[in-house]
């Protein structure tokens, strides 16, 4: 389970570097997050941009993540792909995190 | 120069395709690959995606309750392209179904607090409202649950489509 972070506009962005969060490295993520995010407190955006699915076990995953963050950090989601923002919204989800449709920084980058 | 018969796309209605594995994450993931990539782009992202949800919930179901406390076995699943979507047989010899019944599929309650919010408890509220014709049936050693997905095959990837619902026409 490959994770990136890095600083954008004084939020810890960790981007997810694999094409799929399922049952099958569910518990991985949730520990690499837990090492990754779990001291810095503020923002924590996960970039989704790269994954393409997300099963029940993974979106429990990422449910776990922020309960175990909060209260002092607060987990935000940017870049659903559209099979995970169809999970996202099925399950009512979307209504609990906060989702960007785009990584702060990244329009700008773009626009360069 | 192709012939017709060479480029003819993966996925043709009325053929089915059978895929076996263990029951565990790791084969379901793998199977999952091998299913999206044996229907190809037969369908439309959205209709792809639909589908690998549905399968997804259903298969891990299976590794997590029907092959829970006892040495996993084997999953066997057979798709079948129809006119209105993907037909899907499923079966596992793993435990019954508790009391014999599909769970209801509701959605879990997200109440008000953080520390309360379910992670887990979608699975057949996904695959309810992604199905059609959804049946399980329990035989003396295995678990069979049938149903659709309702998906649309892309017209240039179907030949077959057209005589199969004439068929079904003609046929009443």
């Amino acid at each position: 389970m490959k994770l990136t972070s890095e600083m954008i506009d004084g939020a810890q962005v960790v981007r997810v570097e694999e094409e799929r969060i399922d049952a099958s490295v569910a518990i991985q993520f949730k520990d690499r997050m837990r090492e990754l995010a779990g001291s810095a407190p503020g923002r924590v955006i996960l970039d989704m941009g790269r994954v393409g699915f997300v099963d029940s076990s993974g979106l429990g995953a990422i449910v776990a993540v922020m309960k175990l963050l909060a209260p002092a950090t607060r987990l935000e989601l940017a870049a659903l792909t559209p099979t995970v923002g169809k999970v996202f919204h099925m399950t009512r989800m979307d209504s609990v995190f906060a989702i960007h449709p785009e990584v702060p920084g990244e329009g700008m980058r773009h626009a360069v | 120069m192709q012939s017709d018969a060479t480029v003819r796309p993966p996925v043709r209605t009325g053929e089915s395709a059978r895929f076996r594995l263990q029951a565990n994450e790791r084969e379901v993931r793998r199977v999952l690959g091998r299913i999206m990539a044996y229907l190809g782009d037969g369908l439309c992202q959205p209709d792809r995606g639909t589908v690998e949800i549905v399968l997804a919930e259903v298969l891990n179901n299976i590794v997590e309750h029907a092959y829970a406390r006892r040495p996993p076995g084997r999953i066997r699943l057979f798709l079948t392209p129809v006119g209105d979507g993907l037909a899907c047989r499923v079966e596992d010899d793993g435990h019954p179904m508790p009391s014999l019944v599909l769970p209801d599929g509701r959605l879990p309650e997200l109440g008000d607090e953080l520390d309360l919010l379910p992670e887990g408890g979608w699975g057949w509220a996904l695959i309810r409202s992604l199905t059609a014709d959804l049946i399980y049936e329990r035989t003396p050693r295995a678990n069979r649950l049938t149903f659709r997905v309702p998906v649309s095959w892309k017209a240039d990837s179907d030949p077959d489509r057209d005589t199969i619902a004439r068929q079904r026409v003609a046929g009443g």
